[in-house]
């Protein structure tokens, strides 16, 4: 049977099993029936909030817009940041240090102090998301130049190819298998950082999750957690999996033919 | 009075471990060679004898310990576009196609139009043509080290520096290879330095034989060889030549694996 059979036949199953549990919690209530979701009462919640009341589509392009604007600034910073450790001897043994006291906090922790340095708003929220996605970025950058094969170097270096444009022209793209690495996961982390935000902070799909909570509206949450996990998915299996496939085949880091 | 070709004086080198010099190893000390313009040379000896090093002193990518390698008068100081160097993995620039690895090399000091140029010139020389568009990572081995040997010649450099090119090839893209590379060098009058420690490879190849041994190591001997071009192994001055350098081979083998098991290998 092929994969996706499979796969759709276990889905319907499970929507079938939930809708009638919802059903059967309808005539015996032995849970409070307004606190439980139905998984139809959340797709038409996706219907209404998209095409009639609107308010996921707004949730959900101030999610976007916020994440993409995260992403990028965290690719950036990480990337030079990376860039910086991996060519400075000085920068490694100090700024490196710190990258790594920081890597393990949770961004989200950050987001109290971040509420006072913006006076609250979409500000802190963006600099959390930032937060999240910088640190996997500039290790896995700095992981990337370090391991560039010296034989590419001293290669170069025979074509007079010296300092900053032996680093453009040679390193940094000799690196972008481990820079694909890094973006990943700082798209990974960043998303969750900002579902995260976004429950305590304001706007977004987080917002508007919390918000569905106080209105009782449990259908709406399902429908919500619905999206969040459905872009996390088309991010990292529609995107980045491919474009990973297609960059570790040119630069020979995967065997002809193994890919799936 | 200005030295003309590659001229290697006195060079000696000791590698030092990183924690100070309780495990430096030396690899050669004194060792002095002259290498005219278009001349081709082999350097020939036992694995570890240091013939890399040699050569990587020359291309600038290592420091000799002593002494001093001065190309037409000028001393050796850094790795230069004056001497490319074609290294034992083809080691090419996996995110750039074929022709891209090519026009990497030259379009630094090149216009664009007469870099193009050139890399279609040399690729079709090497006959990688139809593969201009190619992948690295979508050729085979021989094809890789044409690619490699491609790029060097189209930075157009005196002096060419190869470090076991072939190696790693099978017989008969060798035997192809050989016939391209002699080619090459009787239309371009480059200076070839190439390492190798296949004798009859030298011996096909080379104008000068340079032998060199291990502990210590240096040169042993210098042969000259003297038969023309296409040259046939079973010529019979060309069989003296390879039975002879055998000989002093094998001594030198011999020597390194009696230091390595002691008398438990005298026969
Ligand atoms: N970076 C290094 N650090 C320490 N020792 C080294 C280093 N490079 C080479 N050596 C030593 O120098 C000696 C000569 O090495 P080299 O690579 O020049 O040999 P070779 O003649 O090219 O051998 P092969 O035919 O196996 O390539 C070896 O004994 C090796 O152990
Ligand atoms: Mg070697």
């Amino acid at each position: 049977m092929p994969l996706l059979i499979k796969r759709l036949l276990f889905f319907a199953a499970l929507f079938v099993l939930w809708e009638s549990v919802y059903h059967l919690n309808l005539v015996y209530s032995f849970w409070s029936p307004t606190l439980f979701p139905s998984p139809s009462g959340a797709v038409s919640q996706l219907y209404i909030g998209f095409f009639e009341t609107g308010i996921l589509r707004v949730a959900f392009s101030e999610s976007m817009g916020r994440i993409f604007t995260g992403f990028i600034l965290a690719v950036l910073i990480g990337g030079a940041l990376g860039i910086t450790l991996a060519v400075s001897r000085l920068a490694d043994e100090t700024l490196g240090s710190l990258v790594i006291a920081l890597q393990p906090v949770p961004s989200i922790v950050w987001l109290p102090i971040a509420l006072m340095m913006f006076q609250g708003g979409s500000s802190a929220i963006l600099f959390v998301v930032v937060l999240g996605g910088t640190w996997a970025m500039t290790l896995n950058m700095r992981m990337g130049i370090k391991n560039v094969q010296p034989l590419l170097i001293r290669a170069a270096r025979t074509m007079d190819y010296k300092g900053a444009e032996l680093i453009w022209k040679v390193m940094i793209p000799a690196s972008v298998p481990a820079a694909l690495t890094g973006a990943r996961l700082a798209w990974a982390f960043g998303w969750r950082a900002l579902m995260a935000a976004e429950l305590i902070g304001r706007g977004g799909l987080g917002r508007t999750l919390m918000d569905a909570r106080d209105f009782y509206n449990m259908d709406l949450v399902v429908a919500i957690m619905f999206i969040i996990s459905a872009v996390g998915l088309a991010v990292e299996y529609l995107f980045f999996s491919r474009v990973e496939r297609k960059v570790l085949r040119r630069w020979g880091l995967q065997e002809k033919g193994s890919g799936r | 009075m200005i030295e003309l070709g590659i001229v290697i004086r006195n060079v000696s080198k000791t590698f030092c471990s990183a924690e100070g010099d309780r495990t430096s190893t030396e690899v050669f000390s004194d060792i002095n060679l002259e290498i005219g313009h278009g001349e081709f040379v082999t350097l020939l000896g036992p694995s570890g004898c240091g013939k890399s090093t040699l050569l990587n002193i020359t291309a600038g990518l290592e420091e000799a310990t002593e002494g001093s390698v001065t190309v037409d008068g000028r001393l050796v100081q850094g790795p230069g576009a004056d001497r490319g160097v074609v290294f034992q993995e083809a080691a090419l620039m996996p995110w750039l196609s074929v022709r891209g690895n090519v026009l990497f090399a030259v379009k630094k000091k090149l216009s664009a139009e007469e870099a193009g140029r050139r890399a279609d010139h040399y690729l079709k020389m090497v006959h990688l043509s139809r593969f201009a568009d190619a992948y690295p990572h979508e050729l085979s081995g021989g094809m890789k080290q044409r690619t490699a040997i491609a790029r060097a010649l189209a930075m157009d450099p005196a002096i060419l520096l190869m470090d076991e090119p072939f190696g790693a090839l099978d017989e008969q893209t060798r035997t192809l290879l050989h016939r391209q590379l002699l080619e090459i060098w009787k239309q371009t009058e480059k200076t070839i330095v190439f390492v190798t420690h296949n004798i009859r490879e030298s011996l096909l190849l080379s104008d000068r034989i340079v032998l060199m041994g291990a502990r210590p190591g240096g040169i042993r001997e210098v042969i000259s060889v003297e038969l023309g071009h296409p040259r046939n192994p079973l010529d019979k001055e060309f069989a003296a030549l390879e039975r002879r350098i055998l000989d002093l081979l094998s001594d030198e083998i011999s020597k390194v694996a009696k230091e390595e098991y002691g008398d438990a290998f005298a026969d």
